[in-house]
């Protein structure tokens, strides 16, 4: 049987499909073919200059003992479980205070938003290099409120505390998304459940979460995307120390790639990110259950 | 008392955030000393001489130099993928045609791709092609409505004006493209703004790309050259005129954010864009 399409008359069926070529030949030239052509890099030993050598899973095997790998993935997982969790409950309580009606709220949410469009700029990343040098803002404001200075850029897990304060920071994009999916929950709902003798605690847990559970898993897939490729952050303020506890994934591929030149190596790391962000979404879908858009 | 402890809270928190925005701004006409030695964000005095040093960036090139740079990627960039993102999302949410639902289902896939995965391989296609160290591969992709979320939102808006234009047009004897052109998109033209501007800010932001498809030092945008002189500034050196050079290099962002800032906050509402 011929599968009837919905078009208006005069319309051919062809026509949507002329309009999605842009996207169909980018999928093409830039999602299929690197993917491909990673794979296949990924599984040579090509080092830039010269033909590459076929030498199967070799880099895989070698990366299972590779500890500079092994320290990266770990690095990077315990920065994206901290962070992610973290700034998905700050966003979520600030949208909450937000979405009151009082007056002057655009101000608020306005500065609230600034510092993640203007956050992953360059020139703020070098400003929050300085805010943790030994005698920066940060420290000087430790000493105002009486406590001792922290060496930021010598301790592991202060480090990672810096990279971790510059990403929370830039909180507002996940949180607008929480407060436009607040503003679509009917106020009826509450005033009903209030009725029903539920307070405001109650009413968060049984009615607000509930509802926002796709905006939830929305902004949990799209942050655990970001942390697990973090670069720029880490690669200039902290350079990935010391001792490496700031080292992360995105980091050791673009040294291998580019400071090593061991572009096949680079690759089946690449790879390797790409399976562990889609496991960790994996899981994740499958422990909230599906989230899809209907077309 | 309740909503004023609600605005206290609120200001306080506003001011955490926005605080070392302002730091910045002052630790630029601040000595070495100064800037370690207090907190408060206001200068002794202000020597505007810093920002014309500041100008004059660690190269032989001059600021305005870089911007240019920049401005030359951001302009086709934006042309780029405000035409290309139009046309798909136009598609996907007008149009019925063969294999509909895997496309889409291969977008949605799209929208989820960690850059760094490909990234390594897209540099090795543009060295073959031998266009590195041009601005073909920062701007050649917005022509292949690369940034997913753009056309997430598009189709999102266009779902929002009803069907009836499109056929009152269609009767008067419009073709798909001119219905488009002067139905569709003056409807949906705070979405185009904001394509505009996040496409902006996300240029002035991004640092990996040209990173690593960029090599000599006349072609760096703002972003490296930045990079560049906070590298090579050591200790002991005026760290004010890496921290003007970072005010100047802000400017255009907080400035475009500004102008645009109140159809911006609405426009986000459907796309769900991350920043």
């Amino acid at each position: 049987m011929k599968k009837k399409y919905r078009n208006p008359i005069g319309v051919k069926k062809y026509t949507g499909l002329l309009l999605i070529m842009p996207f169909l030949a980018g999928f093409l030239l830039f999602t299929v073919y690197p993917f491909v052509s990673s794979f296949i890099l990924g599984m040579t030993d090509y080092n830039g200059i010269g033909n590459p050598r076929i030498t199967g899973a070799d880099n895989y095997i070698y990366m299972l003992t590779d500890s500079g790998f092994l320290k990266a993935a770990g690095v990077t997982l315990k920065y994206t479980a901290v962070l992610v969790p973290l700034k998905l409950i700050f966003s979520l309580m600030t949208a909450l205070v937000l979405n009151m009606q009082i007056r002057g709220m655009g101000v608020y949410r306005t500065i609230f938003f600034i510092p993640s469009i203007l956050g992953s700029n360059l020139a703020v990343v070098i400003m929050w290099q300085f805010l943790f040098t030994s005698d920066g803002l940060a420290n000087q404001l430790l000493e105002a409120i009486g406590l001792s200075p922290v060496s930021w850029y010598g301790d592991t897990a202060a480090a990672m505390g810096i990279i971790i304060l510059l990403r929370l920071w830039e909180f507002g994009s996940t949180m607008i998304i929480f407060l436009n999916a607040l503003r679509d929950i009917p106020k009826e709902y509450y005033e009903a459940a209030k009725v029903d003798g539920c307070g405001q605690i109650m009413g968060f847990f049984s009615i607000t979460l509930p509802l926002l559970k796709n905006v939830i898993f929305l902004n949990l897939v799209l942050q655990v995307i970001a942390a697990m490729q973090e670069f720029s952050a880490p690669y200039m303020v902290t350079g990935g120390g010391p001792l490496k506890s700031t080292y992360t994934l995105g980091m050791l591929i673009y040294d291998e790639m580019f400071s090593y030149h061991n572009m096949g190596y680079a690759n089946a790391l690449s790879w390797v990110m790409f399976v562990l962000i889609a496991l960790v979404v994996g899981v994740m879908m499958k422990l909230t259950g599906r989230w899809r858009e209907d077309v | 008392m309740k909503k004023t402890i609600t605005y206290a809270l609120l200001t306080l928190c506003a001011v955490i955030m926005i605080y070392p925005m302002l730091w910045l701004v002052g630790a630029s006409f601040k000595s070495n000393d100064e800037i370690f030695s207090t907190i408060w964000f206001l200068p002794e005095s202000f020597d505007f001489s810093i920002y014309k040093r500041a100008w004059e960036t660690v190269t032989d090139y001059s600021m305005g130099h870089y911007f240019v740079n920049t401005f030359a990627v951001i302009i086709p960039k934006t042309l780029f993928a405000v035409t290309s993102s139009v046309l798909t999302a136009y598609g996907f949410a007008r149009f019925d045609f063969p294999l509909k639902k895997l496309f889409y289902a291969l977008f949605m896939g799209t929208m989820f791709m960690p850059a760094i995965v490909t990234i390594m391989p897209m540099y090795l296609m543009w060295s073959r092609l031998g266009v590195l160290d041009t601005y073909i591969p920062l701007t050649i992709p917005a022509l292949f409505a690369a940034e997913g979320s753009f056309v997430f939102m598009l189709i999102q808006f266009f779902r929002g004006v009803p069907r009836e234009f499109d056929e009152a047009a269609r009767i008067d004897g419009c073709n798909s493209m001119q219905i488009l052109v002067h139905i569709l998109v003056p409807c949906i033209h705070p979405v185009i703004v904001s394509i505009c501007v996040f496409t902006f800010l996300w240029t002035m932001n991004d640092f990996l790309t040209p990173l690593i498809m960029i090599s000599s030092v006349e072609k760096y945008p703002l972003s490296l050259i930045l990079r560049l002189s906070a590298d090579s500034t050591g200790n002991g050196y005026e760290q004010c005129k890496i921290l003007a050079m970072s005010v100047i290099g802000l400017i255009p962002s907080i400035a475009v954010f500004g102008l645009a800032q109140k159809k911006f906050l609405s426009g986000i509402t459907a796309g769900g864009l991350s920043g």
